[in-house]
């Protein structure tokens, strides 16, 4: 697994008008063409060869799976600022203020007064 | 030689500015009551007549990530722009530039090298909301140069707690040292317990109102021994998987040194604990 690369995704399409959009809008072919052109990307010449998502992440990541991110140590603020982007104002529209955030939390309760999976990212490591 | 005017610690929320500038038929209830707080700890900078501000903060993942992350990087740029695309989404919060100050920025520099402290740099620098928020409440004019101070509270493995205690007192030597005439104060932003991302979010008052107590009356009363004998890195998770933010403030007290503030405030918030420390080492404003 790359906790790195899940954290890559999140970040690189949080930070980009139109990658976020289309990770609104079509998820699934938006994690596959971040796979293909933007993920390796290390700056505007280089390419980095090293990475690749897990089944498991890229699933998690099409289906917009924030409880599957959170169990995989994927980063906290950058799982909660991005689907921040795409929910919230929908939510906010239908079910008020914090609706969004409210239902984040309680879809992760089970990890209530437990040790959260860690983000650090040597533990992903570890193969 | 330089005078350290004032230290600051506050927590920053990111929300301040939307929640007391929306039209007042659309405010939270306590919005009011915010701004006056704010205004009242915006005094305790204004009367301390700084020349220079020194910022501290933690970049979150807005220019730097994973692939290169920085434990504790000083700004030594001309010049700041602040605010990502992503917080003006988010939070509402308007760019900035802020001059800096590059001679402060170096003999700073310099001096964390001497005691130790071997900071990655940065002539490039674009400061996220942990700078630009207490700006938005300290110094809204944004009229001062600042010399920024980021911190690794977010990506691990962290520095302790006693390592950002112990670099605030060395920040502190480095401004008492600076020769020249001019009036410093540092202001830092951190959290009390904080939970981001997890189940613990956004509830009706912060995950930890326990600690946060403990942790204003560490604070306001300069009780440094309190502190490290009580934080760890996993006493804070303990408190709200974000509550690492706290050692920032931890810094603060560091420049102050351990002793009792001249001002402290605190609100609870829906989900945070808001507080506001302001030390006068020098009795200089007091």
């Amino acid at each position: 697994m790359s906790k790195y690369y899940v954290n890559k995704f999140l970040f690189t399409v949080d930070r980009d008008p139109e990658l976020l959009r289309r990770y609104k809008e079509d998820p699934r072919s938006l994690v596959a063409s971040w796979e293909q052109s933007i993920g390796p990307r290390l700056n505007d010449a280089e390419i980095s060869t090293v990475n690749s998502l897990t089944d498991a992440e890229r699933e998690a990541l099409v289906n917009h799976d924030y409880v599957a991110l959170f169990e995989m140590g994927a980063h906290f603020f950058l799982s909660l600022t991005i689907f921040i982007a795409i929910y919230d104002e929908d939510y906010m529209a239908k079910l008020g203020p914090l609706s969004f955030q409210r239902e984040f939390a309680e879809k992760l309760k089970h990890w209530n007064g437990k040790d959260y999976p860690s983000i650090a990212l040597w533990q992903a490591a570890a193969r | 030689m330089a005078t350290l005017a004032a230290v600051l610690a506050t927590t920053h929320h990111p929300f301040y500015l939307k929640a007391t500038t929306m039209p007042p038929e659309q405010q939270m209830p306590q919005a009011a009551e915010w701004k006056r707080k704010v205004e009242a700890y915006r005094e305790t900078l204004t009367r301390a007549k700084p020349d220079i501000l020194v910022m501290v903060g933690a970049d979150h993942f807005h220019q730097f990530f994973l692939d290169n992350y920085p434990t504790f990087l000083i700004g030594k740029a001309p010049r700041y722009d602040a605010t990502f695309y992503n917080e003006e989404r988010e939070f509402g919060i308007p760019k900035y530039v802020l001059e800096g100050h590059e001679e402060l920025s170096n003999f700073m520099h310099q001096g964390l090298m001497d005691r130790g402290f071997d900071f990655a740099f940065s002539h490039e620098l674009k400061l996220d909301h942990s700078i630009i928020c207490p700006i938005i409440t300290t110094r809204p004019d944004a009229d001062l140069p600042v010399v920024p101070i980021y911190t690794n509270i977010f990506a691990p493995p962290l520095p302790s707690p006693k390592r950002f205690w112990d670099l605030g007192r060395a920040i502190r030597e480095i401004i008492d040292e600076f020769p020249s005439d001019k009036r410093i104060a540092a202001v830092g932003s951190g959290h009390l317990s904080l939970e981001l991302g997890g189940p613990r979010q956004f509830k009706e008052t912060g995950p930890d109102p326990e600690f946060d107590r403990k942790a204003i009356e560490w604070l306001s009363t300069g009780n440094i021994e309190e502190i490290l004998a009580n934080v760890t890195h996993e006493s804070m998770a303990k408190s709200g998987n974000a509550t690492h933010g706290f050692m920032d403030l931890i810094l603060m007290m560091g420049i102050a040194g351990p002793i009792p503030t001249a001002y402290h405030d605190n609100l609870d918030l829906f989900h945070t604990m808001e507080a506001y420390f302001t030390w006068y080492p020098e009795g200089a404003a007091a």
